[in-house]
């Protein structure tokens, strides 16, 4: 790697349920590292996500204003908890708050905040919506897909796209809905939560693979780590996963890295259809929840992350073993209502 | 029948009969002789020789030997591993 890790990150994306976000395994990755010295601080929109009680993972954890409130609450969350904890980097692992901290990139980086992001333009065409369009650019191939806007839209759309399709929010959720009645109910519970466009999108038969990357900004895959989910919770998501090597999706993903000058942290998620057709399904722009396997494998790049947002060139290897393997397991953290307090009314809390 | 040993030599099999594609992520557990068919097409043999050899090692009607590998040789085309000419 490139420097000791003398500096404090902060991470977002601390709920560790069945369906994680990253921020848990970002921090592993960063702690773990021989080198470390650093404190972390925890940043969480609420209060009882899980990871926030782990004190042996985070040193603090603050609430940050939901990014509805605008920039500038975010902007002076930010300055009132930089007085007190000295951030060096910033790694957000949420798809919802990228652009908003990307687009306040200058006034973090004027405050000693370090960041290294996609760019809002890079968010915008990867977007589900934007997806067909940026893979046509590039000779890709994407299940046949819709953007609908209410329930009639979707009536038509499924009428070419025909049954089974998937249904997807914008940001997060997919189903898969086997018939009318099963779209609507879908579209329903998507829409209630994170509001049109739905994309509808023709469901491919085949395996699903996984690769977490991370592009340094200049077109160049700094590393990567394939990996096929080998269990599955009833949502869906991944329990178990190994580490494999597959050149396609290797492949598209360096493709995409140089075509969108790609910066930062991405997961890119395929179908092998049973045809050995690949088809990209979602480029996520943030790392993905199992990214402590690519570090298990030896491809440490969240802490890379951070070295390319303090301007060093971080020295990743791009070989590593296939048949690692990962496998979630739940836990239970001790806490006291006087955490639940702090974080509630004073909206921080502060361990060790 | 020969197949391309690529996909093959890239299996990391153990000697207990665990099979791990690493281009796939599947894992798979064979019997002794199903070991001893994927050690034989490693070196290179068809599927003639391969029936021919379990036939001299093992007591069992030929025609029956000869639908075993038969079937054995189908799920390994299936998983992709024989790329046969």
């Amino acid at each position: 790697m490139g420097g000791s890790m003398k500096i404090n990150v902060a991470v977002t994306g601390l709920n560790a349920s069945d369906n994680p976000a990253p921020g848990v395994a970002v921090i592993r990755c960063l702690k773990e590292e021989k080198d470390w010295s650093g404190k972390i601080i925890g940043l969480s929109y609420d209060a009882y996500e899980s990871g926030i009680f782990d004190s042996c993972l985070v040193d603090s954890v603050y609430l940050l204003p939901y990014p509805k409130e605008g920039k500038e609450a975010l902007l002076e969350r930010f300055r009132y908890i930089q007085q007190r904890e000295e951030i060096g980097v910033l790694l957000p692992t949420l798809d919802v708050e990228l652009k908003s901290f990307s687009d306040l990139e200058n006034e973090l980086s004027a405050m000693g905040i370090h960041t290294y992001l996609p760019s809002a333009e890079q968010l915008y065409r990867r977007e589900k919506k934007n997806l067909p369009e940026l893979a046509a650019k590039l000779g890709l191939s994407v299940p046949e897909s819709r953007t609908v806007y209410d329930l009639r839209d979707a009536e038509k759309a499924a009428e070419t796209l025909d049954f089974p399709l998937m249904v997807k929010g914008i940001f997060y959720e997919a189903y898969r809905a086997l018939n009318p009645a099963e779209l609507f109910s879908f579209i329903q519970v998507i829409t209630a939560r994170w509001g049109y466009p739905v994309i509808l999108q023709k469901y491919i038969p085949g395996e699903e693979y996984n690769l977490a990357g991370l592009g340094d900004g200049k077109g160049r895959l700094v590393s990567s780590v394939c990996m096929k989910k080998v269990l599955y919770t009833d949502k869906g998501k991944g329990w178990a996963g190994v580490s494999i090597h597959n050149r396609e999706l290797l492949w598209t993903a360096e493709r995409l890295t140089s075509h969108l000058k790609w910066r930062g942290g991405f997961e890119l998620e395929a179908i092998i259809s049973h045809q050995k057709k690949l088809y990209i399904i979602e480029i996520n722009p943030r790392f993905p929840a199992w990214i402590y396997l690519a570090k298990a494998c030896g491809i440490n790049l969240p802490r890379a992350c951070c070295e390319l947002a303090l301007g060093r060139k971080p020295k990743l290897p791009r070989n590593y073993k296939a048949g690692t393997m990962f496998v979630h397991y739940t836990t239970d953290l001790v806490a006291n209502v006087g955490q639940i307090d702090a974080l509630l009314t004073q909206r921080e809390i502060h361990y060790g | 029948m020969t197949a391309s040993p690529k996909r093959l030599n890239a299996l990391a099999v153990s000697e207990s009969g665990f099979i791990f594609d690493p281009n796939t992520g599947q894992a798979f557990t064979t019997n002794e002789i199903g070991l001893e068919i994927i050690h034989l097409l490693k070196e290179g043999k068809t599927f003639e020789d391969i029936v021919s050899h379990i036939g001299e090692h093992y007591e069992a009607d030929r025609d029956l030997i000869y639908k075993d590998v038969a079937q054995f040789w189908g799920q390994m085309r299936n998983y992709g591993w024989l790329d046969e000419n």
